[in-house]
């Protein structure tokens, strides 16, 4: 299925760079060229049909059904609700005001809210076919354990008070949830298409590029020595640097794949991309218009905790 | 006529409020275009996705980018 791609960077690198076939440079334009219109073309197809499921989960929608669900079922729905909903962290404010004022306690918010950015189609489509079915299946069902669990903590906690005072005050105007038909399915999922390729493409070549060199130059011997299975402290260290760096995963999952092939553990390399997508600084500050310091700092450690303890769980257990 | 147009400021917003903007010009109508860009007043209004597009006061199209030909035919 892949051969198009193949014979379009033998074409680009061979005759239109003159490039020689045996040599270590015209290998890694081949990987590159490969590699980079391969996944665009691969999410440009997903984000199509993924755009079509979500269409049927606009976050009105998801506000309305977990209204009706309490205690664990909740925490469930809403970090499985996270996968499917359309979110961008531009609009998490809208959507935690939304979901506290129609009185959906603060913990299952929170449970859609740490699941949404972790698991998101494109994370999944570059998962998927950097690293197969299986590591991508196994990322998916963590997201999700993250946000149940997550969300839990927060709910035991009882961070009500974290919350700022306005948001209680607000009541928001009931809205009606837009009728779509086909055709308007479809052109939803076409300009979503659109928007995100074009949104992400340069990251795919970012990031692709330099797991291309990762995999060219970096020392395997050192990595393996500090990022493999056999240091204990590896996966928190992971967490730690990813929590303020602030990419998306279309960034990210290339250079863990090369950074895995030179020895660094899954579970190490799962938790950083975890805690690069899910927790963020320009995140946090979006956050704090709505929920105090404290609040902040009790999401940052109870969703930092989490990704560390899957991070240890896939070491262990892989 | 007034025409709102709820969102934090991103690129799709902007789009949006150009897209209102050609709307206005090609229907030939009187329209203010309002850009309601807090939070508060969004999530207010019901909103849960931005982009959103509001006619005379109410929601109409949600979360995404409206194109020019849906506008017209709101303010039409």
């Amino acid at each position: 299925m892949f051969l198009l791609f193949e014979k379009l960077a033998d074409l680009i690198t061979y005759n239109f760079f003159g490039l020689d076939s045996a040599g270590r440079l015209g290998d890694s334009v081949h990987f590159f060229i490969y590699d980079t219109t391969k996944i665009i073309f691969l999410l440009s197809i997903m984000i199509f049909f993924i755009s079509i499921i979500r269409s049927y989960f606009p976050p009105e929608k998801t506000k309305k059904l977990l209204s009706s669900y309490r205690k664990i079922t909740g925490h469930v729905m809403a970090s499985l609700l996270g996968v499917v909903t359309p979110f961008c962290s531009c609009s998490s404010v809208p959507i935690f005001i939304g979901f506290v004022e129609s009185g959906i306690p603060l913990g299952i918010t929170f449970s859609f809210l740490i699941t949404s950015p972790i698991v998101n189609e494109v994370a999944l489509v570059m998962l998927y076919t950097i690293f197969g079915w299986k590591i991508g299946t196994i990322y998916l069902i963590s997201g999700i354990v993250v946000g149940i669990v997550g969300g839990i903590v927060i709910e035991i906690l009882g961070m009500e008070k974290q919350v700022e005072e306005y948001v209680y005050q607000i009541s928001a105007e009931e809205s009606e949830i837009e009728k779509l038909n086909w055709s308007d399915r479809i052109d939803f999922a076409r300009a979503e298409v659109k928007e995100i390729v074009s949104r992400v493409w340069k990251y795919v070549i970012i990031g692709i590029g330099l797991g291309a060199v990762i995999h060219g130059y970096a020392p395997a011997k050192l990595l393996a020595e500090y990022a493999g299975v056999n240091n204990p402290l590896s996966v928190i260290a992971a967490v730690i640097v990813g929590i303020p760096l602030y990419s998306n995963a279309v960034g990210t999952i290339p250079i863990v794949e090369a950074l895995m092939s030179k020895g660094v553990a899954l579970g190490t390399a799962l938790s950083f991309m975890m805690a690069t997508t899910a927790l963020s600084l320009p995140a946090m500050i979006i956050l704090r218009r709505v929920i105090k310091p404290k609040l902040i700092a009790v999401f940052v450690t109870v969703v930092g905790v989490s990704i560390i303890g899957v991070g240890y769980m896939f070491n262990l257990i892989i | 006529m007034k025409i709102t147009i709820y969102g934090p400021g991103c690129k799709n917003c902007v789009n949006l409020a150009d897209n209102a903007r050609k709307a206005v010009a090609e229907a030939g109508i009187e329209a203010e275009i309002i850009k309601v860009e807090d939070m508060k007043e969004i999530a207010m209004a019901g909103i849960m996705s931005t982009p959103a597009i509001g006619i005379n006061g109410k929601v109409k199209i949600k979360g995404r980018v409206a194109s020019v030909e849906e506008i017209k035919e709101l303010i039409a």
